[in-house]
């Protein structure tokens, strides 16, 4: 990794590499048409590496989300700022990729044009877009799937399909939204390993937002730790998983971090649960 | 199966039209027999009056539901799409939707004359509201994480409109366009009978009027059977645009 040459604007720990997402003094109001407003995130801060690995750790309700989407632009800014690579965020954009619950993937097309769309919108010869889509199918494993429908394959083919079609994009930033949450717990963690490999062969600053502990000590070189109503980060811990080591699950390490993230989310005096 | 018991429901009901009246339990000329319809129906063909009254009717129709299936679309599209396009909208539709569109006949006619035109118009205004609530439901459907995709890989707006929205609302939009077909024959016909110098609704009351009773009955049984094929091969065409569901 390149020597950090940008001073660390919140504070919040210690971003391997140059500033690749900052976040300061982000807040967000949520109005709905009928009852009242809900402050969903309350004064964010935070920064991301380049080809750092972050989770976004918190319950249900604590905005972990709507800060994804205010990051990939789909939301609109309204106090605090938000810059990717030194670029103030207006706009969704395919500097950005990002990977839903759901999957998301268009069902009127094949698991190819779907993996195409972004290829082709980018004005990319059809040839040279067929050539990579098929490249990275493969890379996903949905090779021989390229003319299923999505409603014709399974939740882990499904949510495969998804990562492929915004990974052929090569975004310098890819934004998970609970992408293995809709899994099954054998299909989650083979996806997890999966996606580690991806992001090695291709690192980027990955935004990994999820409700399991286990999954963003895994995954994550730095976990935000979150808290609800309103959302505010809480705690940040580095994880400092050695993850040469294929056995690296078992280890005391891991499951002592996993350990002290946990009640870090749980205790949670003030809330109003 | 349900398949054969339809037919053979038909196959029934076909016999008592031919029987009723034979044995004398209808009267003859108000309802004539089948087969005495079926060889009128092949008079009118021999005649060519079935081909042009019939073509006249079609064109009308196709025209009508044609101009009802792209302003229709665009409105409902855009009234999901656009709030300006919705304030307008939304209370005209409101507005319209419980009118009788027969009644607008007579104000077609007065308009338009006797001609194509005003048929035109008169299935064009009746069939855009099916057409309009489809899209617009449909696309109101659209799920946000699909547009935000979209625009995520590259799509502006207005390209995700296209790609995105209007592909979710198809199977809405469809489902529209159908009532708006089965509407469009109504009108057609409805407005034929009352104002027109040809087609087949003007037929239907020529013949009424002048007591050819069989071959009014051929011209109705044909738009009935007109209607059904059109429909199925409607749904047919539907099945194949939505096989990705």
């Amino acid at each position: 990794m390149g020597s950090a040459t940008q001073a660390e604007v919140s504070g919040a720990g210690g971003a391997k590499g140059d500033s690749h997402i900052v976040v300061s003094g982000l807040t967000h109001v949520y109005r709905p048409r009928h009852g009242r407003q809900v402050t969903a995130l309350d004064d964010i801060n935070l920064t991301v590496g380049n080809h750092e690995f972050v989770a976004l750790l918190g319950p249900s309700g604590c905005g972990k989300s709507t800060l994804l989407y205010l990051i990939g632009g789909f939301l609109p800014v309204e106090k605090g700022s938000i810059s990717v690579l030194g670029e103030p965020v207006r706009e969704p954009g395919p500097d950005r990729g990002i990977v839903f619950q759901h999957f998301a993937l268009f069902p009127w097309k094949t698991v190819r044009a779907n993996v195409m769309y972004g290829l082709e919108r980018k004005g990319l010869p059809k040839r040279e877009a067929e050539a990579r889509a098929a490249e990275m199918i493969a890379q996903v494993g949905l090779k021989g799937f390229e003319d299923s429908y999505p409603s014709q394959l399974s939740g882990g083919m499904r949510q495969r399909a998804a990562i492929a079609r915004t990974l052929v994009l090569d975004p310098s930033t890819l934004l998970m939204d609970e992408p293995f949450g809709a899994l099954d717990a054998q299909t989650r963690n083979l996806m997890q390993i999966e996606l580690l490999a991806l992001w090695r062969r291709s690192p980027k600053a990955v935004v990994f937002v999820t409700h399991d502990v286990h999954e963003a000590v895994y995954l994550a070189d730095r976990v935000f730790v979150m808290s609800a109503r309103p959302g505010r980060i809480k705690a940040v811990v580095s994880t400092g998983i050695d993850r040469s080591d294929r056995e690296f699950v078992k280890s005391r390490a891991f499951v002592e971090k996993v350990d002290e993230i946990w009640h870090l989310v749980h205790d949670q005096p003030q809330g109003p649960r | 199966m349900t398949r054969l018991r339809g037919g053979i429901g038909l196959l029934v009901l076909a016999l008592l039209w031919e029987l009723a009246p034979r044995l004398g339990l209808v009267r003859m000329d108000t309802l004539p027999p089948l087969s005495a319809i079926f060889l009128a129906w092949l008079d009118l063909a021999r005649s060519g009056d079935l081909w042009t009254h019939g073509s006249a009717s079609l064109l009308r129709a196709a025209a009508g539901v044609a101009i009802a299936i792209v302003a229709g679309t665009v409105i409902g599209i855009g009234m999901a799409a656009w709030v300006p396009v919705r304030i307008v909208f939304r209370p005209l539709m409101e507005a319209f939707y419980p009118v009788p569109k027969s009644a607008l006949i007579p104000v077609t006619a007065l308009w338009l004359g006797l001609g194509d035109a005003s048929k035109v118009t008169l299935i064009a205004l009746g069939c855009i509201l099916p057409v309009a609530i489809g899209a617009y439901n449909g696309a109101r459907g659209c799920e946000r994480v699909l547009i935000w995709s979209g625009r995520s890989l590259g799509a502006g707006k207005l390209r995700t409109l296209v790609d995105v929205v209007v592909p979710s609302a198809l199977p809405e939009l469809l489902n529209g366009v159908r009532t708006a077909l089965a509407l469009s024959l109504v009108l057609l016909v409805s407005s034929e009978l009352i104002v027109a110098k040809n087609g087949l609704g003007y037929l239907i009351g020529f013949l009424g009027g002048s007591g050819i009773y069989d071959a009014m009955f051929a011209v109705v049984l044909t738009i009935a059977i007109f209607g059904l094929i059109v429909d199925r091969l409607y749904l047919r065409y539907v099945r194949s645009v939505l096989s990705w569901q």
